[in-house]
């Protein structure tokens, strides 16, 4: 780890102005912020651990928790909002159990949502690792928790 | 790219690269914006690719991956140039035919053009879009004519032309003047002149200076920054280019979201390509003036859009605004004097360079002049960005270029300015959009957010999604924000599960002054705006709400019933089928029913009925 901790930080040429992408890159690296890599980097820079921690819980981007095989972000920006993505919301926090912003203690979902991909014309949006599905309804967003192996009742025929 | 190394050379290669563009040569252009790709617009250049080297045509056929054109809502979008045929929702498969027919035949793909919705006529030219016709697409029209990862293509069209001019023995104070006289204001919301900015910035002491294009753009709603940056990064450049020598800068910085990946992406290749040139950097064009820009990518907290907050990500820190005792411009970045502008503020620069101070004036109204790019979304047919002169109605962007609202339901209002902006209704849709006009009636130009709503959007639910966003948002810092925010949250809240009190409107008007007030930056000193406008246009909402427990759009999930219309169910069993905890029950070809106490209102058999038997009262 320390190898590539040192990597990260040299690409800024271990400059202190450059702590918020050096923690994108770590949590790039790792896909989240783990306390060992925290501390190497707090040992690299000379940076206090607390600063970090400072960071990490200030900025969205950041987790300090494992994240989950599958990434669900949820568009919730206004236009979406007026479209009905609360609705939505509270279906996918129920089939899968937890609340926005959590992880699936199975490490299998994380389901965020986020503010504005500003892509207005498609929405509602929800992100599946990175595929886009737009003009979301409950049905599709059942339909794709299914393909992702959560029992959801779905109207085969529709 | 060879080194350019003087004024004259930079025009002749210009001139060059212009010549050797046959302005008759086919070229097919595929929108490759945000939005187009989420269609699978990259797919279908690909296609197009394949298929010019399958059948031959490399050389004779260009395609070109383009900017946001900004009708999103008929992505994906091909235009067939030189004829400036129109072609929308493209299959990703059509690149075949669009080449064999169109461009080689001539003939017109029928099925690929667009239908005017309100006449009911297919429309052949781009230029002739009701939804293009109405625009003045000034800094965003270029997206469609450049490859925003193609040096080459901004110079063809004349880039960089401004920045010749000024390099070309225009004195800074020159600069600073023609901006002045031009009445151009910033656009990320705070619609302060930008001249007298650079003017600031030029005659504090302190070396060295900097200046930073704010580029987190952090609206939910608007995304013109962003197709501005992925689209036409240069003009961006170009006008910190610009910016930098007047006001005397050597370092540049541009703070841009990190989760606009295609944006960071096209603009840290057109800073790399602008150095090989030698448009960056040193001696920049045989001038003595050194420039050179740096990328940060923001840590996704929309309080960073605030100038303060955002110097203090730059240097490291969490992103927490300062009070403005003292303007960024004597003491900004590192303590040194900084200038702080907008993407779209940047890219209006080289046009009024190009074109002067008075054709810029000629455009607009008495204190806001040129143009503003709207993001016109929610419940609307047209979803897109629109560029339009200031002074423009509400009524034209709504209906004429954005074709009225879906479904044929009733337009309600419209948010502009986004978390900091108010909702206007529709006795103000004849409002002329300019900075004082939105502020006059309680709402403001913000980033440029145009949100729709109509007879099934709840004003009250809008308002407390805004508190919602800016609660989340607040840095804590200081009190009236992070303290008032909350609490005015909760009473939002109250209020939709129908326990609202008589006296919670007045609480939450004397309170959003309060907050407004005494709150350190421009988070929480506009947060209250899109409460206390509903407030002041729907108050009828709030007090169904409060006194009769009643949502009369049907949105709060506490004061509405799903039952179901005994006329119009057939009996289909859709609900039944797909009810989560068997509420909506029923036998085949007979009326269903729906038990209120299993329900939990998920809204899954109002979305699926074929026959709009479930009603929400």
């Amino acid at each position: 780890m320390k190898t590539r901790v040192k990597k990260i930080i040299d690409k800024y040429h271990a400059d202190k102005g450059f702590l918020v992408p050096i923690l994108q890159d770590v949590q790039k690296e790792y896909n989240y912020l783990n306390r060992e890599a925290l501390n190497l980097v707090s040992a690299f820079l000379e940076v206090p651990i607390s600063q970090l921690y400072e960071l990490g819980t200030f900025y969205k981007a950041f987790s300090l928790e494992p994240r989950g095989r599958h990434e669900m972000k949820l568009c919730t920006g206004t236009a979406c909002h007026v479209r009905g993505v609360p609705l939505i919301k509270d279906n996918i926090e129920r089939i899968l159990q937890i609340q926005a912003g959590e992880t699936t203690p199975d490490l299998e979902f994380t389901f965020e949502t986020v503010n504005c991909l500003g892509a207005c014309a498609l929405g509602p949006i929800l992100v599946v690792d990175g595929e886009y599905h737009g003009n979301l309804s409950i049905s599709r967003t059942n339909r794709i928790l299914k393909k992702l192996g959560k029992k959801v009742k779905i109207d085969e025929e529709s | 790219m060879k080194k350019v190394k003087t004024a004259q050379e930079l025009k002749r290669l210009q001139e060059e690269i212009k010549n050797s563009r046959d302005p008759e040569k086919p070229c097919i252009t595929i929108c490759a914006g945000t939005g187009c790709l989420t269609y699978g617009s990259q797919k279908l250049v690909d296609n197009f690719r394949a298929e010019i080297e399958k059948q031959n045509l490399k050389g004779k056929v260009e395609v070109r991956a383009s900017g946001c054109h900004g009708f999103c809502e008929r992505g994906p979008l091909v235009v067939i140039n030189p004829q400036n045929i129109f072609y929308q929702r493209v299959g990703l498969d059509d690149a075949e035919e669009i080449i064999k027919e169109t461009v080689l035949n001539g003939q017109i793909i029928d099925r690929l053009l667009y239908v005017d919705p309100v006449i009911q006529e297919k429309i052949l030219h781009e230029n002739e879009i009701p939804f293009y016709k109405r625009q003045m697409r000034l800094v965003f029209g270029m997206n469609g004519n450049i490859d925003p990862n193609s040096l080459e293509d901004y110079l063809a069209i004349g880039g960089y032309s401004a920045l010749i001019k000024v390099l070309n023995g225009m004195e800074p104070e020159a600069i600073i003047e023609e901006i002045k006289t031009a009445g151009l204001r910033g656009r990320g919301g705070g619609g302060f002149s930008m001249g007298l900015k650079w003017e600031a910035t030029r005659k504090a002491p302190g070396l060295p200076k900097y200046i930073i294009c704010n580029a987190d753009e952090g609206d939910p709603g608007a995304y013109m920054d962003r197709s501005l940056l992925e689209g036409n990064p240069y003009s961006i450049l170009e006008g910190m280019l610009i910016g930098a020598y007047a006001i005397g800068s050597n370092t540049g910085y541009i703070y841009v979201r990190n989760e606009y990946p295609l944006a960071v992406k096209n603009i840290t290749i057109a800073v790399d390509k602008a150095r090989e040139l030698g448009i960056l950097g040193k001696d920049i064009l045989g001038s003595g003036f050194d420039f050179d820009v740096l990328i940060v990518r923001g840590g996704g907290a929309f309080v960073c859009g605030e100038e303060t907050a955002l110097i203090s990500s730059i240097e490291g820190r969490s992103g927490e605004p300062r009070a403005k005792y003292v303007f960024p411009s004597e003491r900004g970045l590192y303590n040194k004097p900084t200038n702080i502008n907008n993407v779209e503020t940047w890219a209006n620069v080289p046009f009024i360079i190009n074109k002067g101070a008075q054709w810029y004036r000629s455009i607009g109204t008495e204190n806001s002049k040129g143009t503003k790019i709207f993001a016109l979304v929610g419940k609307i047919n047209n979803t897109g960005l629109v560029e339009v002169p200031m002074g423009i109605t509400l009524r034209e962007i709504v209906y004429d270029i954005g074709g009225g609202i879906p479904k044929g339901r009733k337009f309600k209002a419209v948010q502009v300015g986004g978390p900091s902006g108010g909702c206007i209704p529709e006795s103000h849709l004849d409002l002329q959009v300019d900075f004082d006009a939105l502020s006059k009636v309680g709402s403001m130009m913000g980033s440029g957010g145009m949100i729709v709503m109509d007879d099934r959007t709840c004003m009250v639910d809008v308002a407390l999604y805004f508190l919602k966003f800016l609660e989340e948002e607040s840095c804590g810092k200081c009190t009236p924000c992070r303290e008032g925010v909350h609490q005015m949250r909760l009473i939002l809240e109250r209020i939709t599960q129908g326990n609202g009190k008589k006296e919670d409107l007045k609480t939450i008007e004397w309170m959003g002054k309060a907050i407004i007030d005494g709150s350190l930056c421009g988070l929480g000193g506009t947060a209250p705006n899109p409460v206390l406008s509903t407030l002041r246009y729907f108050r009828d909402e709030y007090e169904a709400h409060i006194k009769e427990k009643r949502c009369p759009a049907g949105v709060c999930k506490a004061l509405i019933t799903y039952t179901i219309d005994p006329e119009l169910c057939t009996g289909c069993m859709v609900c039944a089928k797909i009810c989560p905890v068997e509420a909506a029950t029923g036998e085949k070809k007979e009326v269903h029913t729906i038990d209120q106490d299993k329900c939990i209102k998920c809204g899954a058999c109002f979305e699926s009925c074929k026959f709009d038997a479930v009603k929400v009262s």
